[in-house]
């Protein structure tokens, strides 16, 4: 094969980074989330800060895209997904050439939040059946926000229905588009049969601020929960 | 117009060159369980065992601890394909992972003050 050489650019580049002294350092043990920044341990043995991940979902159109852009620190990337979950166990080529036609995006962005925390955003997947995607996508997410259009609200149902089953908390933003028509929130959160807790506020996904104003107010309405789900304890 | 250089085999109007599990040899199933929030990083060991170019690309992006789905994103590549040829990379040492961090207690309220902060800085 011509590609069997010992990818020497690979090691070079391994090398100018720092070495790791300790080849066989003991695996650390995952910080417990309450006391690991009581240790007075410098940063050499945990190099992996803590990965989030909240969810961008919304129709098609509705400005998840340009929602992850713009709060992200890294130019936008489009992760894809290869369609062959049906056909992988079957060794039968055929069927997985056929397969792998088809692909769906996900747009991906990264906000780190300090040094242990980075948090990443995942635009999920619009079409509806492409939601057994979000199966992976949603584990272990911290929550979601549902990006609604007002001229076509109706595409955001299926999304608020989606993360109200699976008890992930998520608000509603919606997404001023120019030229449609101002709802107030509250209109909205009738339209879409929200429950009363469910933040509905109005944004820009255009706009880093406003974008990253959206985040807070989904992981302030995560700590309400919290703090209801330990008041009830 | 410049030729391409070490980027992976992409061309927006064409579409992808090469086809996806040529690049895996075939394989449909990486080695190693792995989510798109894994994180990666090298370990600054060579590594020992035959690899294609496209696992040294990958090794290349993950100096500093990278998401798989991060990693995929810049080769351009499916996750899929992404997984099987990091966990070729886990097998030879060439790079150590963590799995993401599972939210799921419910009470981790030190967790969810410590994004909020982060996110306040932001602005």
């Amino acid at each position: 094969m011509a590609y069997d050489d010992s990818s020497e650019p690979v090691s070079a580049s391994a090398v100018d980074t720092a070495p790791a002294p300790a080849p066989r350092a003991p695996a650390p043990r995952p910080p417990e989330p309450g006391t690991a920044g009581e240790r007075p341990a410098p940063t050499e043995p945990e190099v992996f800060p803590q990965a989030l991940k909240v969810l961008v979902a919304g129709g098609f159109g509705a400005g998840k895209t340009t929602f992850v852009g713009a709060v992200s620190e890294i130019a936008p990337l489009s992760t894809e997904e290869l369609l062959t979950q049906v056909g992988a166990g079957l060794d039968d080529l055929t069927g997985v050439e056929a397969k792998t036609s088809t692909t769906v995006a996900m747009d991906f962005g990264r906000i780190t939040l300090d040094p242990r925390h980075v948090l990443y955003l995942f635009g999920t997947p619009g079409q509806e059946r492409f939601w057994f995607l979000w199966d992976e996508l949603c584990e272990g997410a911290l929550g979601a926000v549902v990006l609604a259009d007002t001229r076509r609200l109706e595409q955001s149902f299926s999304a608020v229905d989606f993360f109200e089953q699976r008890g992930i908390g998520f608000v509603v933003a919606v997404n001023e588009f120019d030229g449609s028509y101002r709802y107030d929130p509250e209109e909205v959160r009738a339209a879409l049969g929200l429950d009363g807790r469910v933040p509905v506020i109005l944004c820009d996904a255009r706009i880093a601020s406003s974008g990253i104003r959206t985040l807070v107010t989904l992981v302030q309405h995560l700590l309400t929960t919290v703090t209801s789900v330990g008041a009830a304890l | 117009m410049p030729a391409p250089k070490d980027g992976p085999l992409l061309d927006g109007a064409a579409g992808r060159l090469v086809r996806p599990y040529t690049v895996s040899g075939g394989r449909t199933r990486p080695a190693v369980a792995l989510d798109l929030l894994t994180l990666v990083i090298s370990t600054g060991s060579a590594p020992d065992g035959p690899l294609g170019p496209e696992h040294g690309q990958v090794l290349g992006l993950c100096p500093a601890p990278t998401p798989v789905a991060e990693i995929a994103g810049r080769m351009g590549l499916p996750a899929t394909v992404t997984k099987i040829l990091l966990a070729d990379l886990v097998q030879c040492g060439a790079i150590r992972v963590r799995p993401p961090s599972r939210f799921r207690d419910p009470t981790d309220q030190l967790l969810l003050e410590a994004v909020l902060d982060g996110l306040r800085r932001q602005l």
